[in-house]
């Protein structure tokens, strides 16, 4: 089995730092990344924009110029990069699973760092399952990484900074943009927390983001509290509730949004320890300061750790590599300390934003206002009707719902219905959502083919 | 009409210089697309049937983690095609939904 000192699972702003590092510092360090560059979501495709498309770079903004350094760096340094490489497997004695090329193999890691990033929270209305309807992410990733724009006024509907960040591209892009529909954000509930975002710079960050938007001439609809996407076979119209009355917008494409969540199939499937972190309404790895989990040699890095945003991924990546780095006897205790300080401070700093971004715009409540008939989970095409009444006759949790529904067993393996089953159960029964809990995942989290197992031995 | 546009068509690197096979038809793409992003420029965005009922579904996340992109590409199923780059000569099909079981 091939093995090495460090193996870091994502090469995103996460990723890159924690590898760049650790390898400068003389560990052995592979990095996997499913996809074919380094970059993560934020900065998905930095090296091709950067080097073929000057104007691109001008309107993606500069946040994203921002990681090519953080990318130059990384194939700077002597961490071994293997692009399009899946880890489905990581079991608690640090051995790897990789799938990379139609074949299948085992790694064994003498510690790992995991930065797999966020997902977006899935945002199931009535039809979204229709061809046209996207996430904003989705549309965002189409741009860094095909320079690829609607091709009709799109309708953009949630809220969060992704959305808006989105909505400022196209029009930097000269992309027409039919309308924002925004979902409730409460800058009231915000106000108490506005100086640490302040400080941090999302706040001016954000304002500059809402002028470009409004000179840009989008109408932004707000208040909108139900949504629903129309259309047979293919969207056509969105049609939209605010407090004010309802609305319908003609549009072949609807792009939603509701935040980002801890992507923790990785980190629940080994498992490590998690909790449910209720600002954020999603479950994460429990972690110590240094991000360590409860798995001896096992941390977990940047937004797959706890939603924090790219800048407070790069610094969180850097701190975990440095107790790496400690661990393996690379740097002693007094210079761990020192550099360790430097990172936890500006970690913290960016960390400190998030109260305001989480009280701006909080998670939607997924089980209060879903209509019986629409779909939860899309793989097996079960509604939330469906999970309500397998409550009814019974059913205490998410894996009894899945064997009574199948809902949760298709090939996304839970990730897009999880939290909203759970929150119609706990919503049912009375529970909080620890108590209600998770799905349970097993390995492989990708699903693999008996030709690709075929290659281990 | 195609749900998304390339937004340049003439600078360095635009040229549409690879070409794929979807369902017998030819598509011309742009090197290093994903197939979903060359499937969602095309005039039909979709990429399978849904297996239970039916109803046409198109790539949503594209970022591997919703698995509606589904197709078979090069004679495998169930590949996710947002996670797939084009390459010359690539024969791509929409995924129909599985036959039902009869008894
Ligand atoms: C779709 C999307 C778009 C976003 N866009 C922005 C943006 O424009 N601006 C912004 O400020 N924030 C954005 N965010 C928020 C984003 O989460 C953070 O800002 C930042 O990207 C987090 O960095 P990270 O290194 O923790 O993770 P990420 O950047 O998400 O990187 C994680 C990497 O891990 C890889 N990976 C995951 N699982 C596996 C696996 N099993 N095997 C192999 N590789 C794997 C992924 O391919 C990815 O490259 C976005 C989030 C999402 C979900
Ligand atoms: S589009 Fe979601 S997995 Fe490919």
């Amino acid at each position: 089995m091939a093995s090495c000192d460090l193996a870091v699972i994502g090469a995103g702003p996460a990723g890159m730092a924690a590898a760049t590092l650790a390898a400068e510092h003389g560990l052995d360090v592979v990095v996997y990344d499913e996809n074919p560059a380094p970059g993560g979501q934020i900065y998905r495709a930095i090296e091709t924009v950067s080097l073929a498309r000057n104007s691109d770079l001008a309107f993606l903004g500069e946040s994203y110029r921002a990681g090519a350094a953080l990318a130059r760096a990384f194939r700077a340094s002597p961490a071994r990069f293997m692009p399009g490489t899946t880890v489905w497997l990581v079991q608690k004695d640090r051995a790897i699973g990789i799938l990379r090329d139609g074949k299948a193999a085992m790694v064994q890691a003498n510690r790992i760092i995991i930065a797999t990033g966020a997902l977006e929270r899935p945002v199931p209305v009535p039809g979204w399952t229709l061809p046209g309807v996207m996430t904003v992410g989705a549309a965002q990733g189409l741009l860094k990484s095909a320079a690829m724009a609607p091709s009709s006024p799109v309708v953009l509907a949630g809220k969060g900074p992704l959305l808006f960040q989105l909505a400022a591209q196209y029009v930097a892009a000269g992309v027409a943009i039919a309308a924002i529909l925004e979902t409730g954000a409460r800058p009231i509930a915000a106000l108490p927390h506005v100086w640490p975002a302040w400080r941090s710079g999302t706040i001016g960050k954000g304002l500059a983001l809402l002028r470009a938007i409004r000179q840009g001439g989008v109408n932004i609809i707000r208040n909108v509290v139900a949504l629903e996407a129309e259309g047979r076979g293919r969207l056509e119209a969105v049609a939209y509730r605010t407090v004010r009355g309802t609305g319908r917008i003609a549009t072949p494409l609807l792009l939603l949004h509701e935040g980002v969540i801890a992507n923790a199939q990785l980190t629940k499937a080994i498992p490590l320890a998690h909790e449910w972190n209720e600002r954020q309404q999603c479950w994460q790895p429990m972690l110590d300061a240094d991000g360590n989990s409860d798995v001896e040699g096992i941390a977990v890095a940047g937004d797959a750790g706890g939603i924090g945003g790219a800048e407070a991924a790069a610094h969180s990546g850097r701190l975990v590599a440095l107790a790496a780095l400690k661990a393996l006897g690379k740097i002693g205790r007094i210079a761990h300390e020192a550099l360790a300080e430097t990172e936890r401070t500006a970690w913290q700093r960016h960390l400190a934003a998030r109260p305001f971004l989480d009280a701006l715009y909080p998670p939607p409540d997924a089980s209060a206002q879903l209509a019986d008939g629409t779909l939860v989970c899309r793989c097996e095409e079960v509604t939330a009707g469906q999970i309500r009444e397998a409550v009814s006759l019974g059913c205490a949790g998410p894996n009894q719902a899945k064997s009574f529904t199948r809902a949760g067993m298709g090939p996304c393996q839970g990730r897009m219905c999880g939290l909203t089953v759970a929150a119609l159960i706990a919503r049912e029964t009375g529970q909080s959502m620890s108590e209600v809990g998770h799905y349970r995942i097993r390995p492989p989290i990708k699903p693999l083919t008996v030709g690709e197992l075929a290659a281990l031995e | 009409m195609s749900l998304f546009r390339r937004l340049h068509e003439d600078g360095p690197g635009d040229a549409m210089t690879v070409t794929i096979t979807v369902d017998g038809v030819a598509l011309q793409a742009r090197a290093g697309e994903s197939v979903a992003a060359a499937v969602l420029a095309s005039s039909d965005p979709t990429s399978r049937a849904a297996p239970v009922g039916g109803a046409p579904r198109a790539p949503y996340c594209m970022m591997g983690v919703c698995f509606d992109c589904l197709m078979e590409i090069d004679g495998e199923t169930n590949r996710q095609s947002c996670m797939v780059i084009v390459r010359e000569g690539m024969m791509v099909k929409r995924m129909a939904r599985p036959k039902a079981v009869t008894p």
